[in-house]
């Protein structure tokens, strides 16, 4: 069908694989992200904590360096698997705000301007839709977590040497598997609000919802009944507490409350115990399946009116 | 008057339609929304190369597509496209077909360029192919000048053309158009009768055209179901129905027009007066029209109008309203 021929012609060249036409969707999305310019800028502050990561890696190896600046930078910050949690905590919070920017509209204007028969109308199923989505998300989301971060880790061995290496390779596995359950869950609620909500607004103030109003609630209860069981509900202390096992550092009891009669003498002393770790991964799965099904239900070239 | 010189007999071809597989093959395909069912135990075989699905309001059109499409589950009997099952081979008919929906169905900020093309490309196409042909696909429909323009901006007849851009732009084999002269005006209208009418004679693509317009059908269409309360209720073959109905013409004359009707009574002609200067004749075995033009020539009679009338869809649409249901 050649311009200046204007008759109808059906194709008859080659076709991409079919595996990878999910990823038609991220490539075309990212045009429109990139186009704006306060995304841009976000998008480039959120490298800002690995620029620090990074220099205090070099720092933690340079003595002529930390000579100069007469600090004993390395008692000051250890680099071992608490330096790692705590960038992997700080780039998950980075990652929450670029979901919330770029998750919503998703779904949302798709449903909207009737788009999806477009879609599922071709060689396309709801299944790679979703992948597709998702990927928006999850590409975006991994280039600021777990792929700096662990190559992070790799300068990190590199300096100290391969047996720091050999011994802390399960801290690489703990950043990889921290980020990626965080982006997963992130890019599936995201999408799930964003294909139960038409309105970007809406949509951007319900997935802060979903996540700070448990959060209220759930310290609430903590504090009503002097229990940690509260976390149970709340996205962001199952995914501290899940982080911290992954890394080694969980400890089921998180506090203690002492209660002190008129002369300050302790009567009574209750350990504040956080739910067992087995317990948020099982909450974090449930949530996940919730998603899926929300969007196997939304996700649909019509709605059937039964 | 000269007489028009003789067509010569074409030899008869094996024609292809009957070795195809049919376009759309229907068996016993019903759908239902819960306790409701919508289509019930459609049977049959289109094989035109325009196909036109008329019905009334609610009366299964756009379920039928939405069907063949994969939107919907059947929930008895199954239907084919080209001889794949629309369940099972749901994937290597959707490579195959294009469509065009009814409501306005866009991605969001977005030039057309860049939809068609994306579009296109998940059609299967390569980047460059899927850019290449949405320029092309958006020149064809008339729209090769405003291609940059975002589609929010596009008056609804431009978006109506946009979508029948990404429905054509993977060249598909079968398109489906589901109500594609919905809300244009004349014009714009007859822009789009005219697209479907050059898809159709290009002989590339096989079309299904969905609509209430019983005018836009008969203008594009060769074969058509007309459904009523989820069943057929007429299948008709227009090119069919149009060869059958050669027998009867309408003439307008000139002249002795009493002489006429006696020879033409000679003939063996069949015919009736309707109103002055106007006939109505049915022609009988063996006597052809150049036969009445010699006849004219003989009694000094001007042929000022010649044509061959036959049932107008909208008889066979009110027909199929009032009787009861009929199978292909």
């Amino acid at each position: 069908m050649a311009v200046y021929e204007q008759t109808y012609k059906r194709y008859a060249g080659k076709l991409t694989p079919e595996w990878s036409r999910f990823l038609i969707i991220p490539r075309h999305a990212y045009r429109a992200v990139f186009n704006s310019k306060l995304f841009t800028a976000f998008f480039v502050v959120c490298f800002i904590p690995l620029l620090v990561e990074a220099i205090m890696i070099y720092l933690h190896h340079n003595f002529s360096a930390l000579v100069a600046m007469k600090v004993n930078v390395k008692d000051l910050f250890p680099v071992d698997a608490s330096f790692f949690q705590t960038f992997v905590n700080i780039q998950g919070g980075f990652a929450f705000f670029v979901a919330l920017l770029l998750g919503p509209p998703l779904v949302s204007r798709d449903l909207r301007n009737n788009a999806l028969p477009l879609y599922l109308c071709r060689p396309f199923t709801r299944t790679e839709y979703v992948m597709g989505k998702m990927s928006v998300i999850l590409i975006l989301l991994s280039a600021i977590t777990w792929i700096p971060q662990l190559l992070l880790f790799l300068f990190q061995s590199y300096l100290e040497g391969f047996t720091w290496f050999r011994s802390n390779l399960w801290i690489a596995s703990a950043i990889f598997i921290g980020s990626a359950v965080w982006i997963l869950l992130l890019a599936l609620i995201s999408q799930t609000v964003s294909a139960l909500v038409k309105w970007r607004i809406v949509a951007s103030a319900a997935m802060l919802g979903l996540f700070f109003i448990p959060s209220v609630f759930g310290e609430f209860i903590n504090l009503v009944f002097q229990t940690r069981w509260g976390n149970i509900i709340s996205l962001g202390a199952l995914m501290k507490n899940v982080t911290a096992g992954l890394f080694g550092t969980f400890d089921r009891i998180s506090g203690r409350i002492s209660i002190s009669d008129f002369d300050d003498n302790v009567i009574r002393e209750i350990l504040l115990i956080e739910p067992p770790l087995w317990c948020s991964w099982a909450m974090l799965f449930l949530i996940c399946a919730i998603c899926l099904a929300v969007l196997s239900w939304k996700v649909k070239a019509y709605e059937v009116v039964r | 008057m000269a007489l028009p010189a003789a067509v010569p007999e074409e030899p008869i071809k094996a024609q292809p339609a009957l070795i195809e597989p049919p376009v759309i093959d229907l068996h016993g395909l019903s759908v239902s929304f819960g306790r409701r069912q919508i289509l019930k135990n459609l049977r049959g075989d289109l094989r035109g190369k325009a196909i036109g699905l008329l019905g009334p309001n609610g009366a299964g059109k756009t379920t039928l597509i939405h069907t063949l499409l994969g939107f919907h589950q059947p929930s008895g009997g199954t239907a084919q496209i080209f001889g794949m099952d629309i369940t099972e081979d749901a994937k290597q008919i959707k490579s195959l077909i294009g469509y065009m929906p009814e409501r306005d169905s866009f991605i969001a900020k977005m030039s057309a360029v860049h939809f068609v093309r994306l579009m296109g490309e998940l059609s299967g196409l390569p980047p460059e192919a899927a850019l290449e042909r949405a320029h092309e696909a958006l020149f064809y429909v008339g729209l090769g000048e405003a291609r940059y323009r975002r589609l929010d901006t596009y008056s609804l007849g431009m978006k109506q053309l946009a979508k029948l851009a990404q429905a054509i732009v993977h060249g598909p084999k079968l398109i489906f158009l589901d109500e594609p002269t919905n809300g244009l005006d004349p014009p714009a209208r007859l822009r789009m009768i005219k697209l479907i009418r050059e898809i159709r004679d290009s002989g590339q693509a096989h079309i299904v055209l969905s609509s209430h317009l019983l005018v836009d059908v008969e203008e594009c269409c060769d074969e058509i179901l007309i459904l009523r309360d989820g069943q057929i209720a007429v299948y008709c073959n227009l090119e069919e129905e149009r060869k059958s109905n050669r027998k009867f013409l309408m003439l307008e004359t000139r002249g002795d027009q009493e002489k006429f009707v006696k020879a033409l009574a000679k003939l063996g002609c069949e015919y009736a007066l309707s109103g002055a200067n106007r006939l109505k004749i049915v022609l009988q075995e063996g006597v052809d029209v150049r036969d009445l033009y010699r006849l004219a020539d003989q009694e000094q009679v001007q042929l000022r109008r010649l044509s061959y009338k036959r049932d107008s869809l909208e008889d066979i649409f009110l027909k199929a309203m009032e009787n009861g249901y009929g199978g292909l």
